[in-house]
């Protein structure tokens, strides 16, 4: 693909701490090179902001290989951009046009308030794994690979849901604000495997549970989810955690 | 929401079934006769109440998902493009069900309090049909009916795959035929429902 260079409006989200309200603020960038990525362009806009004093842009970014889940940014109307099955910080600046306004806000949830800008606490995310999203696991040396037989689609279905980053663009696209697709992937990864096995009943109950408290909507299968999933996770992994609630609801004697 | 919203489904087609016998073109006897067995029946009395339960609990159950993911997102997006990832009866349900209330309204209002004070008021034989056919010759009154029935449609083309999948139901093969049947189930109920005021408005049935 051809090179280019392209000057662009942009309108971020500002937003000082998570007390005080936010808006959007207009900037220009010029001379953003085609095959810069979404957060070099963000560089190239914060190096110019120092250099005329003021406040740059906070936002979240680690690997910046599209792995670890950390970007997040609402770019466009749509999560992680127009590509599908991309993360921010692979989307690259040839999605874009020489004169184009891009419109930039943080994930819009109640249970990721807004740190500051761009930048919100996923800790909500954490907290459900700690409710039930872990194996208890035999000490010692560590086991032989292939030990446990495990069913081939099975080791593929788990595998699939276990490339979730975890970084919300499911909540943030979902009209409801729902974490169904995320809960639902991290059930599924070890409800497919015999290791997730002991805690299976309450892994399901408790992390459902923690999702509720936190403050996530409801699902109403518009499967908006998994369009805008970076990692293509399946709406395949809700049905599976619904499964797994009902069965386990049914089943527990606790109350 | 999805076993309340099955159920309302299974009435469904009883409804249709019993309001095809117009098509028969008899002068509504075997129509005004099954009527009339629904309505003197305690059995289906007694089942009317099931019926009722069940809409207020898909009403209150949907008020409920309302509110909740309401909370769950406080400030909207300045600029969201939900088009590019979901279809717009997926995200409209709260919007179809609502409409589809006020059609209620209005549908109950015409036909089943009649039903009900002709029941009280010991009329024997209570000609619904002519009362249809009174009805429809207004062009408004089928003009709600069909704008009815259309919310009804992408209601149900959404509802009903949508219940499976909340049921914990996602399979490979068996997914696909679900949506199938669901289509073919709106598409047909709905056309029939759609053509009872129109062939009543345009005098097909006589």
């Amino acid at each position: 693909m051809e090179h280019y260079t392209m000057n662009l409006t942009l309108k971020v989200w500002r937003q000082k701490n998570k007390k005080t309200a936010g808006k959007l603020e207009s900037y220009k960038v010029e001379n953003i090179s085609s095959e810069m990525s979404f957060l070099e362009m963000f560089d190239v806009l914060n190096e110019q902001l120092i250099i005329e004093g003021k406040e740059p842009i906070a936002f979240d970014h680690d690997c910046r290989e599209g792995i670890c889940g950390m970007c997040s940014m609402y770019i466009n109307g749509q999560a992680h951009g127009p590509w599908q099955q991309n993360t921010t910080c692979q989307l690259h600046m040839r999605a874009f046009k020489d004169g184009d306004t891009i419109v930039v806000e943080p994930w819009r949830s109640a249970a990721f308030p807004v740190v500051k800008d761009l930048v919100v606490d996923r800790s909500s995310f954490d907290r459900i794994i700690q409710a039930g999203g872990y194996i208890s696991v035999n000490t010692g040396n560590a086991v032989d690979a292939n030990a446990i037989p495990i069913d081939k689609k099975n080791a593929d279905d788990a595998f699939m849901a276990a490339a979730c980053i975890g970084c919300g663009a499911c909540v943030a696209t979902c009209k409801n604000g729902s974490a169904m697709l995320f809960v639902g992937a991290k059930v599924s990864q070890l409800a497919l495997l015999p290791q997730g096995g002991p805690e299976r009943e309450s892994r399901v109950l408790n992390m459902v549970a923690q999702m509720d408290v936190e403050g996530f909507g409801n699902c109403t299968n518009t499967y908006a989810c998994e369009a805008e999933c970076p990692k293509g996770i399946s709406v395949a992994n809700i049905a599976r955690l619904n499964s797994e609630y009902l069965k386990a609801g049914l089943s527990t004697e606790e109350n | 929401m999805g076993i309340t919203g099955l159920f309302l489904i299974l009435f469904l087609i009883v409804h249709a079934g019993i309001n095809a016998c117009i098509f028969l073109n008899d002068n509504g006897k075997t129509f005004n006769d099954v009527a009339h067995f629904m309505s003197h029946n305690w059995i289906m009395r007694f089942l009317e109440i099931g019926l009722f339960s069940g809409l207020i609990l898909h009403i209150i159950q949907g008020l409920k998902l309302w509110s909740q993911n309401n909370k769950a997102r406080p400030i909207e997006y300045h600029y969201n493009q939900p088009s590019k990832n979901s279809k717009w009866y997926s995200r409209s349900m709260g919007i179809l069900g609502t409409l589809l209330l006020l059609f209620l309204i209005i549908h109950l209002s015409n036909f089943y309090v009649g039903t009900k004070v002709a029941l009280y008021s010991g009329d024997q034989y209570h000609n619904l049909f002519e009362e249809m056919k009174e009805d429809f010759s207004n062009y408004w009154i089928v003009l709600i009916y069909v704008i009815g029935v259309s919310a009804l449609y992408w209601h149900l083309y959404h509802g009903f795959q949508s219940a499976f999948q909340t049921f914990g139901i996602n399979h490979k093969r068996y997914t696909p035929i679900l949506k199938f049947i669901g289509i073919t189930y709106a598409t047909v109920i709905c056309i029939l429902f759609a053509l009872m005021p129109i062939s009543m408005f345009f005098k097909w049935i006589v």
